[in-house]
C-alpha cells in the first residue's frame, strides 16, 4: 500500500484539463493520465461544473483510486486532485 | 505507443471498462490475430476484433463467395459474388476500422503450410468448416505453441473451446481423431441458421480479446455448447488427456497431417 497523502498539502505530479470535452472522454482522458503515472502518484484535473463533476470523481473511485480534494475555481470549473490506486484488476 | 484523440473516441466504450482500460486497448493494438476462415464463423470474429481495434488480423481462405454464404458470412455482401473471401473481407473490415492492418492469404490451411500460417501470431481462431481442418489448426496451434478457440456450427447447435499451451487440453484430448468421412454431416449438407454462426464467432472474438487483454478466464479445460432451439448454454469440463498423440507426454504426431474430409454426397 502505498502512504497517506495529507490533501491539503498534496502537489500534483501530472495536470490535466477535460474543460473541453464530454462524457465519456471526460473520464476516459482521465484514466489515460493516470495510467501514465506510477501509483501514488498525484493527478490535478481541471473539469467544468455540473455533470463532470458528479460522474468523474465516482468513477475513478469505483476505479480504486483516491479522490484527494474536489475545489471550486469559481469560475465554472473545478480542480480535482486523485491518487493512483495500485493495479486495480 | 500513445492513443490518440480519434481512438480514444473511438475505443472510449471499452477503454471505460476498468478490466480493459488504456492498457488493454494498447494490447489490443499491438495484437496479431489470425483468423482461419473467412466464413460464417470468421465474419463476425473478424468485425469484431477489428472494431475493437486488432493491430493486425490475417484471414486465411482459398475461396470465393457464392450466393449460399450470404445467408450467415457477413462480410460478404451481394455485389461481392464471385470474389475471392479475403478480398471482399479485407474491403468490409478496412471500412469498419482503418486502425487495423489486415493481411490476407487467399490459400487453403493445409499440412504444408499451416505452420508457416500461424507463425507470427498472437492468437488464432478457427473459423473452418470441416473435421480436417479443425485437426490440422490444432495440431499446428499444439506444435507450434499458440493459442487459438475452436468452434463448431451445425443445424442449431455449437461448441467451443479455448487452448492455451500448458494450461489445459486441447481438442483431441476431447476428440482423439476426425470422424471417417461420411460419417457426419458438414454445414452444406445438414444445414446452419446464420445467427448461430453470429453467436458462436462472437464468442470466439470475445475469447481472443480476453486472451490479449488478459482479463477474465478462458474456455481452457472445458467446452461450451450451445442449443439454439432449447437457448441453452453447457459449459463441460475437459481433463487433459496424457496420452494424447499430439499434447500428451509422448506426442506421436509431430507434423500436422491432412485429412479427408467429409464428402457432399450424403443423402438424408
Amino acid at each position: 500500500m502505498t502512504k497517506k497523502t495529507d490533501p491539503r498539502t498534496a502537489e500534483p505530479d501530472a495536470e490535466l484539463d477535460i474543460c473541453d470535452v464530454v462524457c465519456p472522454m471526460t473520464f476516459v482522458k482521465a484514466k489515460v493520465a493516470l495510467d501514465d503515472l506510477e501509483v501514488g502518484q498525484i493527478l490535478a484535473i481541471r473539469l467544468n461544473d455540473g455533470e463532470p463533476t458528479e460522474n468523474v470523481p465516482r468513477s475513478l473511485k469505483e476505479d480504486g483510486h483516491r479522490v484527494l480534494k474536489l475545489t471550486d475555481n469559481r469560475d465554472g470549473t473545478y480542480r480535482l486532485l486523485v491518487k493512483k490506486a495500485p493495479d486495480y484488476f | 505507443m500513445s492513443l490518440t484523440d480519434r481512438q480514444l473516441e473511438r475505443y472510449s466504450r471499452q477503454i471505460i471498462l476498468k478490466e480493459i482500460g488504456p492498457r488493454g486497448q494498447k494490447a489490443l493494438l499491438s495484437a496479431r490475430v489470425l483468423i482461419i476462415g473467412a466464413g460464417g464463423l470468421g465474419s463476425p470474429a473478424a468485425m469484431y476484433l477489428a472494431a475493437a481495434g486488432v493491430g493486425t488480423l490475417g484471414l486465411t481462405d482459398g475461396d470465393a463467395v457464392d450466393l449460399t454464404n450470404l445467408q450467415r458470412q457477413i462480410l460478404h455482401a451481394t455485389p461481392d459474388l464471385g470474389r475471392p473471401k479475403t478480398e471482399s473481407a479485407l474491403e468490409t473490415l478496412a471500412a469498419l476500422n482503418p486502425d487495423v492492418k489486415v493481411i490476407t492469404n487467399s490459400v487453403k490451411a493445409s499440412a504444408e503450410n499451416i505452420l508457416e500460417l500461424i507463425s507470427g501470431y498472437d492468437f488464432i481462431i478457427d473459423g473452418t468448416d470441416n473435421f480436417s481442418a479443425k485437426f490440422l489448426i490444432n495440431d499446428a496451434c499444439v506444435i507450434g505453441k499458440k493459442p487459438f478457440t475452436h468452434a463448431g456450427i451445425l443445424r442449431f447447435s455449437g461448441q467451443l473451446m479455448t487452448y492455451v499451451p500448458g494450461a489445459g487440453p486441447c481438442y483431441r484430448c476431447l476428440f482423439v481423431a476426425p470422424p471417417p468421412p461420411d460419417t457426419v454431416p458438414t454445414c452444406r449438407q445438414a444445414g446452419v441458421i446464420g445467427a448461430l454462426a453470429g453467436v458462436i464467432g462472437c464468442l470466439e472474438a470475445m475469447e481472443a480479446i480476453k486472451y490479449l487483454t488478459g482479463t477474465g478466464s478462458l474456455l481452457t479445460g472445458s467446452l461450451l455448447t450451445y442449443d439454439a432451439l432449447k437457448t441453452e448454454f453447457r459449459k463441460i469440463a475437459v481433463p487433459i488427456r496424457h496420452n494424447c498423440a499430439v499434447c500428451g507426454k509422448e506426442p506421436t504426431i509431430k507434423t500436422p497431417t491432412d485429412y479427408e474430409s467429409a464428402q457432399c454426397d450424403v443423402k438424408f
